[in-house]
C-alpha cells in the first residue's frame, strides 16, 4: 500500500471532520437547502471513494475506470445542486474545501520529510483539481437541463389553443415565432382542430414583437397546413408597424384573409359560419343588466 | 394488382384510400380514377386519405394531378381527413396543394361539394365555384 493511500485511510475520520468544519465555517453555507447530516453523511460518501479510487494508484487519467464511482457521485451532487439553485461557488467550494482539509492532515503527518509532502500534496491537488472540473462541467449541465426544461415549458404554455366557438378555435401567438415554435404552434392547432372539428382557426400575432420574412413564411407554412387539413386560418392582430414591415419586405400575403384584431377576425368567424350575434333586450326582472 | 376502390355515390365518386400508397399504386388510382370520371361524368371526387400516415412529394403531386385532371373534366376535387402529421409534412416539402379543396372529414367534404354543384347549376356562374371559403356546415 502506498503512502497516498494509506495516508488517506487512516485519517479518513480526521479529514472528514476538518473538511465539515471548513465547509460550516463557510459563512456562504446555505443550510436552508441542506442539512448539516445529510452534508455529512454526502461528504463521507465521496471520501469513501476517494480513498477507494486513489488506491489503484493512478493519480493522472481521472476518466478511468477506479474513478467511475467518485466521479458519479460528484456529478449526482453537482446536478442536484444545480437543480436546487446552490450558485456556482458554492458547489466548487465544496470540491476545493476537501483539498485544503486533505493538505492540512498531511501537513501534520509529514511535517518531518518536506519531500514526501510535496509529492502527496501534489498527487491529492491534482485529482482534486480534475475533480472540481467535472464538478463544474456537470454543474453547467444541470444548469442547462434547467434552462432548457423552462424553455420547453415556456414554448408549451404559451401557445395555447382556445376554442372560442362552436367550430372556431383561436390562438394567440406571445413572443418570438421562431422555427421551433412554430413546429409546437403547427403541431398544437392542427391536432385539435382534428379534435373538435373546428373549421375555422385564428391566428392572433398581437402579442408577437417583431414579423420578419422568416417569421412571416412561418406563419404562411401554418395557414398552408391548416388549409390542407381542410379548415381556414384567419390572421388578426397585425399592428401598423406589422403591416408595414411586410408590405417593405414584398411579403405577399394576399391568399390570406388577415384583421387587424381579433374582434374583426371573430366576427369575420362568424360571419363565413353564418353565426349571428345581437343584442337581446332583456327583462329587467333578469337582474345583471347595468 | 391491388386497386383502391372506387364508389360512385350519386353525381360523385368516393375514394377512400385505407393503405399507405406506393407510387405505383398512385399512379393506377389516378389513372382508374379519371377513366371512371370519364365514364360516369361525375360531378365531385371526393378522396379521404385519413388513414395515410405517410404522403411523399410523389403522392403529393398524384393528388395535383388529379385534381387538374379533374377540373378539366368538369369536377371538382375534395380532398378530406389529412392527418395532421400529413398536412406538416406536405408544408414542410412546399406542397400546399393548390388547386384541390380539403375539408376535415367526409361528411364536411361531401357538404362542400353538394355546395359547388348547387352553385355551379344554380347561377352558372363557373368562377364562384373556386371559393370554398363561404361553406356551411
Amino acid at each position: 500500500m502506498d503512502l497516498t493511500t494509506h495516508l488517506l485511510q487512516k485519517h479518513k475520520k480526521r479529514i472528514l471532520e476538518i473538511w465539515m468544519q471548513n465547509q460550516l465555517a463557510d459563512a456562504m453555507l446555505r443550510d436552508d437547502l441542506m442539512s448539516n447530516d445529510e452534508l455529512r453523511k454526502q461528504s463521507e460518501e465521496l471520501l469513501d471513494a476517494l480513498a477507494r479510487a486513489v488506491a489503484s494508484g493512478n493519480f493522472d487519467n481521472i476518466y478511468s475506470s477506479e474513478y467511475e464511482a467518485i466521479t458519479e457521485i460528484l456529478s449526482d451532487i453537482s446536478i442536484t445542486r444545480a437543480r436546487q439553485g446552490f450558485s456556482p461557488r458554492e458547489t466548487s467550494m465544496y470540491v476545493l474545501s476537501l483539498k485544503q482539509a486533505i493538505s492540512t492532515v498531511y501537513e501534520e503527518e509529514l511535517s518531518s520529510s518536506p519531500a514526501d509532502l510535496y509529492r502527496e500534496i501534489s498527487n491529492i491537488n491534482k485529482i482534486l483539481d480534475n475533480l472540481s472540473i467535472i464538478t463544474f462541467e456537470t454543474y453547467i449541465k444541470g444548469r442547462e437541463e434547467v434552462i432548457l426544461r423552462q424553455t420547453d415549458e415556456i414554448n408549451e404554455i404559451s401557445t395555447p389553443v382556445i376554442r372560442v366557438w362552436e367550430g372556431i378555435l383561436a390562438l394567440p401567438i406571445i413572443g418570438t415565432l421562431d422555427s421551433a415554435r412554430t413546429q409546437i404552434v403547427m403541431e398544437n392547432l392542427l391536432q385539435e382542430i382534428v379534435n373538435t372539428g373546428s373549421s375555422i382557426a385564428i391566428l392572433d400575432i398581437s402579442g408577437v414583437p417583431a414579423v420578419d420574412s422568416l417569421v412571416a413564411q412561418h406563419l404562411i407554412k401554418t395557414v398552408s397546413a391548416t388549409r390542407l387539413m381542410g379548415a381556414e386560418c384567419i390572421i388578426s392582430g397585425i399592428r401598423a408597424e406589422i403591416a408595414q414591415t411586410i408590405v417593405h419586405l414584398g411579403i405577399d400575403l394576399s391568399n390570406i384573409k388577415t384583421k387587424a384584431s381579433l374582434a374583426h377576425a371573430l366576427q369575420l368567424a362568424f360571419s363565413m359560419r353564418n353565426v349571428e350575434v345581437r343584442k337581446t333586450n332583456r327583462t329587467p326582472t333578469a337582474g345583471l343588466g347595468r | 394488382m391491388e386497386r383502391i376502390p372506387i364508389l360512385k355515390l350519386g353525381p360523385f365518386l368516393l375514394v377512400t384510400i385505407q393503405i399507405d400508397l406506393y407510387d405505383r399504386l398512385a399512379l393506377n388510382l389516378e389513372n382508374d380514377l379519371i377513366t371512371m370520371v370519364s365514364k360516369t361524368s361525375a360531378k365531385g371526387v371526393l378522396i379521404d386519405i385519413s388513414a395515410v400516415n405517410i404522403v411523399d412529394s410523389f403522392m403529393g403531386r398524384i393528388l395535383g394531378n388529379i385534381a387538374s385532371m379533374s377540373r378539366i373534366m368538369d369536377a371538382e376535387t375534395v380532398v378530406v381527413g389529412m392527418q395532421p402529421a400529413v398536412a406538416i409534412t406536405l408544408v414542410e416539402l412546399g406542397l400546399t396543394l393548390q388547386g384541390v379543396h380539403t375539408a376535415l372529414n367526409v361528411e364536411k367534404g361531401m357538404e362542400l361539394l353538394q355546395k359547388m354543384i348547387d352553385l355551379q347549376y344554380g347561377s352558372l356562374d363557373e368562377d364562384e365555384e373556386e371559393e370554398p371559403d363561404d361553406r356551411t356546415d
